[in-house]
């Protein structure tokens, strides 16, 4: 009976196309803004996870996340790097000036300061120029957002200069960044070329980064640190969930997307629900006969399932294409940096798909099974 | 025996209480083999609920019956179902094919619920719809054929896992007198045969002469029983 179940779902082209987009619609608002969500909260800590070079994390005991610092002392450096089981530590510094191009154009950036003898802290992906001009003095590595913003349609060419903080700095080096969660340019300098571009604060150290000694755990490390100076260490891993949570727990982020997710969720579950019921309905007669004939009442539900997990499936296939083509052409769009369809995405959107046919099939199941066959005999 | 169908004091109720309507008040009817037998009478005399009893699609309130053999009161809803499938012949009255499926697929619909291999099913559809002379139209679908044809592949679907009853519900009803006749004679020419029964609800007086016996119904009761003895009706109980 599959083929008939078969012909009778697609039958009727308009149902069946109708069904089928109620679903891919659905499947496409979900895992969009579901993907669209992961990739804002992951731009949230984007900066953590760009530091490959260390495992720790050493900031003021009341930081809650990546973007509000209380600065540290040189004093806590020097006290970091006297724990024992640490094997090295370097200053990291985070912070936001203005940076004017040549045409006057000027824009919010963020700094960041990499330690100057090491550049713990730069991202490794460098599209253009070498990190190690960095030694030069006035010099700066931009992000491709920068570069594009202050110098649209232009070729990367290394040597051009910006204004930052009314000093003339000169473009070293152009890298691939991740977002930030604000999408402004990303500029990298030593670090005591950002403590001269930002201007003069008492202290200005936003964070330690550090390294754990060979045979000494990250948690440990960080146990030792927290003891030995009163400071807060976490492994990058934690610091970025942190940002993370910050973000859900103090933002109407997740409010708004969980929103938008619930309503294609019972939009998807109402339509489709109602154009397999009216479908059911339309075909009662039909399955009536059926049953009449000796069709029993399993072999029909089988049917109706078997209708409702093929539209399920091919209105999941449409729709997650649609959304994975959305991520392809948009892939370029550096202001869309980030985000992406994820496997987990995929996995979650199938899942509520599959509750979606469930409940769409539900009552036409029911209307089904609690036919009287009898029903073929009145005209 | 030659009875396919025997009736005593079949007696059916719907709803309870105040509620309550005798449709069936204590039928004795019997259906041979190797006859069409007809059962006639005013609309919401009960015919087609007597129909629906005997084809197993509603359970007797009380009463005694038999079909080809079998006890139907006895037999749990899934045995039910499995009789119906295997003995039991269908055709309705607005024809139900499945406006999706071919004629061919139609016709093969009980086999398929029997669990037959869809292409083996189908060609013996396609002999069947042949024998009916719908050989050129096996792949129309019902949306595609006449209302006549369209009877034709419901009789083919009622026929093609050869049930030993054949129940059909006002056949002619949706057909112009012409078709009706031609598709009555066809019925009677395929369907009846020493081992089987056909049972037809009609109130179309056109098509009698098809008949072996006609029962006239009225108010939940057989009233008469006809045979009909070459063209000549003679009262039999």
């Amino acid at each position: 009976m599959t083929f008939v179940a078969w012909q009778m779902l697609t039958g009727d082209r308009a149902k069946y196309l109708g069904l089928i987009f109620a679903i891919a619609f659905s499947t496409f608002l979900m895992s969009h803004q579901v993907s669209i969500f992961c990739g804002l909260m992951n731009r949230t800590s984007s900066q953590i996870d760009d530091v490959q070079d260390a495992s720790l994390w050493i900031m003021d005991p009341k930081t809650q996340y990546l973007d509000e610092t209380k600065a540290l002392t040189d004093q806590d450096l020097y006290r970091i790097r006297g724990v024992q089981g640490i094997e090295w530590a370097v200053p990291l510094f985070k912070g936001t000036s203005r940076a004017k191009g040549p045409d006057g154009k000027f824009r919010g950036v963020i700094l960041m300061g990499l330690d100057d003898s090491t550049l713990v802290g730069a991202p490794r992906k460098v599209v253009k120029g070498d990190w190690r001009a960095l030694a030069e003095p006035e010099t700066i590595a931009v992000d491709q957002t920068g570069y594009e913003f202050f110098f649209p349609g232009e070729p990367y060419t290394l040597g051009r200069t910006l204004d930052l903080n009314d000093r003339t700095v000169k473009i070293v080096a152009i890298i691939d960044s991740s977002a930030p969660f604000v999408n402004l340019p990303v500029f990298y300098t030593r670090y005591s070329q950002a403590l001269q571009f930002v201007g003069r604060e008492r202290n200005l150290m936003s964070f330690v980064l550090a390294k754990a000694a060979p045979g000494v755990s990250d948690a440990e490390a960080c146990r030792r640190i927290a003891d030995a100076t009163g400071l807060k260490a976490v492994t990058a891993n934690a610091f970025a969930w942190e940002t993370i949570w910050y973000y859900i727990q103090n933002t109407g982020i997740p409010i708004n997307f969980g929103i938008t997710i619930a309503i294609a969720l019972v939009v998807g579950t109402v339509v489709a629900g109602q154009t397999f019921y009216l479908f059911t309905v339309e075909n009662l007669k039909q399955f009536g006969a059926l049953k009449a004939i000796g069709v029993t009442n399993l072999v029909i539900v089988a049917m109706i399932l078997m209708q409702a997990m093929i539209v399920g499936a091919v209105g999941y296939g449409l729709g997650i294409s649609m959304t994975a083509a959305f991520f392809e052409v948009t892939q370029n769009n550096l202001d869309l940096r980030g985000f992406r369809l994820l496997p987990e995405v995929m996995l979650g959107t199938a899942a509520a798909v599959f509750l979606i046919v469930i409940l769409a099939s539900f009552v036409s199941v029911r209307r089904v099974v609690v036919l009287e066959p009898a029903v073929v005999f009145r005209g | 025996m030659n009875e396919a169908v025997i009736c005593r004091s079949v007696v059916k109720n719907f709803g309870t209480g105040e509620n309550e309507v005798k449709v069936l008040r204590g039928v004795d009817f019997d259906v041979h083999y190797g006859e069409m037998t007809f059962l006639v009478g005013p609309s919401g005399c009960g015919k087609t609920t007597l129909l629906s009893v005997i084809a197993g699609l509603l359970n007797a309130t009380a009463g005694d019956l038999r079909v080809l053999g079998t006890d139907l009161a006895h037999l749990r809803n899934g045995k039910a179902v499995e009789f119906r499938r295997k003995n039991l012949g269908f055709v309705f009255q607005q024809f139900n094919l499945l406006p999706a499926l071919t004629a061919a697929e139609n016709a093969a619909i009980p086999l398929l619920a029997a669990g037959w291999n869809r292409r083996k099913a189908v060609d013996k559809a396609v002999t069947i719809l042949e024998d009916l002379g719908l050989g050129h139209r096996v792949a129309a679908k019902p949306n595609q054929l006449s209302g006549g044809q369209q009877q034709r592949v419901a009789f083919a679907r009622a026929l093609i896992h050869e049930p030993r009853l054949v129940v059909c519900d006002e056949p002619t009803s949706a057909l112009d007198a012409d078709t009706g006749h031609h598709v009555m004679d066809l019925l009677r020419r395929i369907a009846v045969r020493p081992d089987r029964a056909v049972l037809v609800v009609t109130h179309d007086s056109r098509i009698f002469p098809f008949a072996d016996r006609i029962a006239h119904m009225n108010d939940g009761l057989i009233t008469n029983i006809e045979k009909n003895n070459e063209g000549e009706l003679e009262h039999v109980a």
